[in-house]
């Protein structure tokens, strides 16, 4: 019964959504409040039946409800409950509807917080964002309803997935999901804005703090999806650029060069027409990301065109979604001409070359996922695109990037001196090279590419350093907390994820140069050597859980005679699939990790154990959270409530004066 | 400068940038393809030496063997046509078994292919397509020649 209302709640769902995408822009056309008054409890009442829907998908997974499909397909009875609820979106249908959700509190969230804006402009965006619902949530029940019934029930599921039992895989599907979706917030903004014709500065303002939070969340998602590969893959390695990460990779690109072209809008009022790309660009990819990683596709072509189905209503989506918006950006983007014109030396030339370069770093991810896979469906042979070419790409790439990201903001908007601006910088500059030389040979690993990306975070840190001096010297005279204070929460935020960058790029290098892993085979009371540290192997023993068999490594760290505690890697063996997984076990700490794991035990009784030595890995995820928080600083700017609330009054007062 | 000359200029340096970019991008990817060859390919001799290819198929039934540091490992991929040996030194992956699909990347040197990487199947439904895709070649290969 229960399952049934959860289906019968996401059908109204789809209902509502419908009225949210016809009857509010209808209402904004003919200029009826009325109408367009019908978006916002269109809009709650749906997300309202689709939370309800999903509780009761969840229902189901905790209840081992195993007559619904998804549930015997991924739950077990003896999952964990943590597991169990996570279980609901391990898998296509119950992560679309988890998608659905998402897409369903963003709009909510503009409901909610975007009561400032002019009314038909807030009909608009409702109503786009009612027809990107309308499209998923149809999608669901089409083609993946997740509350099929299996009949008769099976006794017993076929359990989760063991990779995703795991605290990681709790918090990053969501996170990643409401990144992806947030995109569509800003991509409602801007159709709308090309809907009214008015495309300015208040639209990116309006724009902006939304933008900013869905890239916030797209960034953390990544970066737990990466922490998750990490320690659950039992390697060590935090990207591989694999399809899937690169799918949600394209659109954090974009996302990134949006909210800086944002920026410009908001100032200067340039690059309007580049932004509206941009938004439009950066929801395309979040879109293609999400067709790539649940149509199929990336198993096998073939199986997808077996199958088609789900993959061909995706790429229609997206289809529909490409060419409906860039239809009416052709129509509208003869009126967008002009805006701020800047100079050759200016912080909107900084802005709009690292836009360029992100625009191709974006691109080049999309040959690299997408080339194969055309290739394959031709029928022209199988190629595969490993991370060799990634990072021959990405360096080249994103070195000037980096280097014009910290020189821009030491730029003036409009136009500016180049001689004095190098002149400014130059000392900054000099000292990184030299520290990027001076690190290198300290740690005594010089080779290009050590040297480059030491030098880029010393310029990322140094560069930094002065900025905020220089920033607190603009105000001379007044007492440092004044000055201090002075600071926007949107400088702070700029700030911030800049150095966050320099943070990552340290992590990112000195992992690269410096990490060390051998294979040992190891019997009970044997010792290996790795980096300075003793592993000394005190044999495995069982450890079984609810849901699975394990053997249990126990493994003593010393460093110098030192002890630093026990590593305890896992071989498990899920039950209900008989899956093996490889647990590792790790000794975090900021400058280095040891990473552990076990491998396979040989028939005279030894262990093969790998030991890994990861030097400064957390300092890529220190990075993405100072990203993060940079997002979260500017996207609480006090400027864009103090507008709003002007714009209320100004927008009340205007509705007063039309009235009387 | 007048405006339209330094609208020129900005617009000239975006695209030089963007050529510059594009570029980069090409050669790096012309530079960095993996392709993929079947055993009966490898067999046939039509694989390159050298370079860094990969090969997909079946690990053979009774092949895998470990040297004595317990590291180096031997076994065999098959696409039921033709078996290549292949040496491996590491961990190998979680659901790597004889009988099953697996994908390996490397070289080819004096006829065994030392692999540097060596995938395997996700789950329990998932064949690696490059592995189905070597195995499904051989079989319709030997209908051909039976028929």
């Amino acid at each position: 019964m229960i399952p049934e209302l959860g289906h019968f709640a996401l059908i109204l769902a789809l209902v509502l959504s419908l009225v949210q995408a016809v009857v509010p822009l209808v209402g904004a056309h003919r200029n009826s409040s009325a109408l367009m008054g019908v978006g916002r409890p269109a809009a709650q009442g749906q997300f309202f039946f689709i939370l309800f829907s999903y509780v009761c998908l969840t229902w189901a997974f905790i209840q081992s409800d195993f007559s619904v499909q998804l549930a015997a397909s991924n739950s077990h009875s003896a999952t964990p409950l943590m597991y169990k609820i996570t279980g609901v979106w391990g898998n296509h249908e119950g992560s679309l509807l988890l998608w659905a959700m998402s897409l369903s509190l963003w709009t909510v969230a503009v409901t909610v917080f975007s009561r400032h804006l002019p009314d038909a402009f807030l009909a608009r965006v409702l109503g786009v964002l009612g027809w990107v619902s309308a499209g998923f949530i149809s999608f669901t029940l089409v083609t993946s309803n997740p509350f099929d019934r299996l009949l008769p029930a099976v006794a017993e599921g076929r359990d989760l997935n063991p990779l995703l039992q795991d605290p990681g895989m709790i918090i990053h599907p969501p996170l990643l999901y409401m990144g992806y979706v947030g995109f569509s917030v800003a991509f409602a903004f801007a159709i709308a804005a090309l809907m009214s014709g008015r495309l300015d500065a208040a639209w990116a303002r309006w724009s902006r703090p939304w933008t900013t939070v869905a890239w916030v969340f797209l960034t953390a998602g990544i970066a737990v999806g990466s922490g998750w590969a990490y320690y659950e893959l039992g390697w060590g390695g935090w990207w591989f650029w694999d399809p899937v990460e690169n799918a949600s990779f394209m659109p954090w690109l974009l996302g990134t060069a949006l909210i800086h072209s944002l920026a410009v809008t908001e100032k200067r009022g340039a690059f309007r027409s580049w932004t509206v790309l941009l938004a439009i660009g950066a929801f395309s990819l979040s879109l293609l990301g999400t067709f790539l990683v649940r149509s199929g596709v990336l198993t096998s072509v073939h199986a997808f065109a077996t199958d088609p189905k789900r993959g061909l209503y995706i790429l229609a989506l997206l289809v529909i979604v490409i060419g409906c918006s860039l239809f009416l950006y052709a129509m509208r983007a003869p009126r967008l001409a002009g805006g701020g014109s800047f100079g050759f030396v200016s912080r909107e030339t900084a802005l709009l070359g690292n836009n360029v370069l992100l625009t191709v770093a974006s691109a080049s991810v999309l040959l690299g996922t997408l080339y194969p896979l055309f290739l394959d469906a031709l029928n022209l042979g199988k190629i595969s695109v490993g991370p060799p070419y990634f990072e021959a790409v990405f360096v080249p790439l994103m070195t000037p990037v980096v280097v014009l990201m910290m020189f821009g903001p030491f730029l003036r908007w409009k136009d500016d001196d180049l001689a004095a601006a190098v002149r400014k910088v130059a000392p900054a500059f000099i000292a990184s090279v030299l520290i990027g030389f001076g690190t290198a040979w300290a740690v005594d690993h010089v080779t290009w590419r050590t040297v480059l990306g030491l030098a880029l975070s010393a310029w990322v840190v140094l560069a930094s350093i002065q900025l905020l001096v220089v920033r607190l010297k603009e105000r001379a005279g007044a007492s440092a907390g004044s000055r201090l204070r002075s600071i926007t929460a949107s400088w702070w935020g700029m700030w911030l994820a800049h150095f966050g960058v320099g943070i990552f790029i340290i992590g990112v290098t000195l992992v690269g140069s410096l990490d060390q892993n051998i294979d040992v085979k190891m019997k009970e009371g044997q010792r290996a050597e790795l980096a300075g540290y003793t592993f000394l192997f005190r044999g495995a023993l069982d450890a079984d859980g609810p849901n699975y068999d394990a053997a249990r490594g126990i493994i003593e760290l010393s460093r110098d005679g030192r002890a630093l505690g026990t590593l305890t890697p896992e071989k498990r063996v899920y039950r209900a699939q008989g899956m093996p997984m490889t647990e590792a076990s790790l000794d975090i700490g900021v400058f280095r990790d040891v990473y552990v794991t076990l491998g396979e035990q040989l028939p005279d009784g030894a262990w093969i154990v790998s030991l890994y030595y990861k030097p400064f890995i957390s300092w890529i995820w220190m990075g993405c959270l100072l990203m993060g928080l940079g997002g979260v600083f500017a996207a609480s700017d006090r400027r864009y409530r103090r507008l709003a609330a002007r714009e209320a009054t100004a927008g009340a007062g205007q509705r007063a004066a039309a009235s009387a | 400068m007048k405006a339209r000359s330094k609208r020129l200029m900005l617009v000239g340096g975006g695209v030089v940038l963007l050529v510059a970019a594009v570029a980069l991008v090409l050669s790096a990817f012309q530079q960095n393809l993996v392709f993929f060859h079947t055993p009966t390919e490898v067999a046939e001799g039509r694989a390159p030496t050298g370079k860094t290819f990969r090969v997909g198929g079946m690990v053979e039934e009774g092949s895998i063997a470990r040297e004595p540091d317990g590291i180096t490992v031997r076994f065999a991929i098959t696409d039921t046509a033709k078996v290549i040996p292949v040496t491996y030194q590491g961990t190998l992956p979680d659901l790597f078994k004889e009988g099953k699909g697996a994908v390996v990347q490397g070289k080819l040197e004096g006829g065994v292919f030392q692999a540097t990487e060596v995938l395997a199947k996700h789950d329990e439904n998932y064949m690696p397509p490059e592995a189905a895709h070597a195995v499904e070649q051989a079989q319709k290969a030997a209908q051909t020649l039976s028929q």
